[in-house]
């Protein structure tokens, strides 16, 4: 078969065109939050926790019950029309006394969480730029307090200052910074020899401006993933020291503190310990399957 | 290796010193003296101050714990007349050591057999199935497993006994509660690290060279997988441990666990301080055992230092 001349056109080179970027470039942040909503399981988590999070805050308004007012007459309810998931040994209303309880229980998890996030990055931070004797100091340090289990220490510090949601979190703090720091200094390890950190230096960047604003901003993914982490094992934490009695004491209410006294009963009304239980163990649930969608999500070498 | 040894055992005597230290003087820093409660007068007050030698400073009083724990005393209980505070742990240490040891090689082995599973039938339904698992082994914390397998087993279908420590068939229910959580954890880490490694070349060498699909599995994929498993099990013992606070409590075995919730609800400072530094001290041997095993499978250490 013969192919003409005339079949062909010179169409050139535009050179403008082929350097043209035809995809929208996305940040670090963008393709992340365009994985993680790829994630099924983790989707899901993440809207079982913002209807936790609605419902800790309207729940406990939807009934005409306040979660610590006892009505002797009707004590030990089960699941009724006027008490949707019964009432306590006092009368208490347990729809109201879940949803209070859930939001101590969030705000213990969130609180403890972003506390000792903050402790150690700042420490890690610090102890990673300086490196030298006061990164020595710091890390034999934190290898010794490492050692000794968190929870026998947590259990120690409440037992001293007492019950309640402050001495809770105070303790989780305490406790909870080492593993943030140790992870944080070895990010910022890495990074402190690269070539943006030189180039920062060499534009006159302070130590503290290149700690907060260069070094530590590169290390948020890692961050984030392990905050997102402490969410559940310091809400699991609660209610472990509530369930042995030393958590949070009624009238006030948490999952654990709940869970605590539902077991105690366990045999006459099962149900009083299934229903906290099952918010414990569902927004655990939820929390762990973000969180490993997030890891995911922010790993640069899963990118495709 | 010999200095790594002797490094990691210094590491660990600093750690216990610290922990007796930083426990010792929390205790001591407490509002009250201990004879707050009892209705005795001032005089025979006195004289049990002095004779737990609590009218002294409080330096001597530190180094007069110090050196009875030294000698291993630990003092007398305060809530249980004229028993020490050894003989309690003498007592039911037993109990609890038999249910750690036992859920600690129930959630050994079939969480690595779950995680090897699900490795080698990567996204398919085993692998599914294994998962679901670990999540919620994972998600659900020990209280709960235990309380609601009692319920479900000892009192509604009446299949297991439900409370207390005397056959096998009481034994089940707890072991089970205690180590799922750990299971989980093993099954999830097995299976990542399984993962890394069948990517390695290593492991297409050992394929190169004719092995079978059986040997390579087990005698590379495996045995290098196992390494960071062996990392995590220091803080999975501790992990158990803490665990047989509320399992102990919720089946009414007669463990150290439940001793140790009780003083705490009795504030019995004597028995918490001593349980806290028996704890502490034996998790942290537990560590250093954990990093010498470690030191011992993995090249790099056992050659280099």
């Amino acid at each position: 078969m013969e192919i003409s001349k005339e079949k062909f056109r010179h169409v050139g080179i535009n050179e403008e065109e082929s350097q043209a970027i035809v995809r929208p470039s996305i940040t670090y942040w963008q393709d992340a939050w365009r994985r993680l909503k790829k994630n099924k399981t983790a989707m899901i988590g993440l809207v079982v926790i913002i209807i936790m999070t609605i419902m800790a805050i309207i729940g406990p308004m939807m009934v005409p019950y306040v979660h610590s007012d006892t009505d002797l007459s009707n004590t030990e309810q089960p699941p009724s029309r006027e008490h949707w998931f019964g009432t306590d040994d006092l009368g208490r209303d347990l729809w109201a006394r879940v949803w209070v309880g859930a939001r101590v229980s969030l705000f213990i998890g969130l609180m403890a969480a972003l506390l000792d996030t903050l402790i150690g990055v700042v420490i890690g931070g610090i102890s990673g730029f300086y490196g030298g004797k006061l990164d020595m100091i710091l890390m034999r340090f934190i290898d010794v307090m490492i050692a000794i289990p968190g929870m026998i220490f947590i259990i120690l510090i409440m037992v001293i200052v007492g019950s309640g949601v402050v001495p809770i979190i105070i303790s989780f703090a305490i406790t909870g910074w080492l593993g943030m720091a140790r992870l944080v200094r070895g990010q910022i390890l890495q990074l402190k020899e690269q070539e943006f950190v030189l180039a920062a230096r060499t534009l006159g960047a302070s130590s503290s401006r290149l700690i907060f604003r260069h070094l530590i901003p590169n290390t948020l993914g890692v961050i984030i993933v392990s905050l997102t982490m402490r969410i559940p094992s310091a809400i699991f934490t609660e209610a472990f020291l509530s369930f042995i009695g030393l958590g949070v004491k009624p009238p006030m209410s948490s999952w654990g503190q709940l869970a605590s006294s539902g077991a105690a009963v366990l045999r006459v009304y099962p149900y009083r310990l299934f229903i906290p239980a099952f918010f414990i163990s569902i927004t655990m649930l939820s929390l762990n399957l973000f969180g490993d969608g997030l890891r995911d999500a922010l790993d640069p070498r899963l990118r495709k | 290796m010999v200095r790594y040894i002797i490094k990691r055992f210094i590491v660990s005597i600093i750690t216990v010193w610290i922990l007796v230290t930083l426990t010792f003087f929390l205790v001591r820093a407490l509002p009250g003296d201990p004879f707050l409660s009892e209705k005795i007068t001032p005089e025979i007050k006195a004289n049990m101050m002095r004779y737990y030698g609590l009218d002294k400073p409080l330096p001597v009083q530190y180094a007069t714990y110090m050196s009875n724990l030294l000698k291993g005393d630990m003092g007398y209980s305060l809530r249980y007349k004229n028993r020490t505070v050894n003989a309690i742990i003498a007592d039911a240490f037993p109990a609890s050591a038999e249910l750690g040891i036992r859920s600690l090689i129930f959630s050994v082995t079939v969480g690595l057999i779950l995680g090897i599973i699900a490795a080698l039938n990567h996204n398919k339904g085993w692998d599914y199935a294994s998962m679901v698992i670990a999540v919620i082994g994972v998600s659900v914390p020990s209280f709960i497993v235990g309380a609601l397998i009692q319920y479900l087993f000892g009192i509604k279908w009446k299949i297991l006994p439900v409370a207390q420590w005397k056959s096998f068939a009481h034994t089940i229910m707890p072991t089970f509660a205690l180590g799922l959580g750990t299971l989980a954890l093993i099954a999830r880490l097995m299976r990542t690290s399984m993962l890394e490694v069948v990517g390695q070349d290593y492991i297409k060498t050992a394929k190169a060279k004719g092995l079978s699909p059986f040997q390579v599995t087990v005698k590379h994929q495996i045995r290098n997988a196992i390494l960071p498993v062996v990392t995590v099990m220091g803080p999975l013992v501790a992990t158990l441990l803490t665990g047989t606070f509320v399992v102990e409590q919720i089946f009414a075995i007669p463990g150290l666990g439940r001793h140790y919730v009780l003083s705490i609800q009795n504030l019995d400072y004597t028995m918490v301080m001593g349980l806290t530094i028996f704890y502490g001290a034996f998790l942290v041997f537990m560590n250093f055992l954990v990093d010498i095993a470690y030191g011992l499978v993995d090249p790099r250490i056992r050659v280099g230092k």
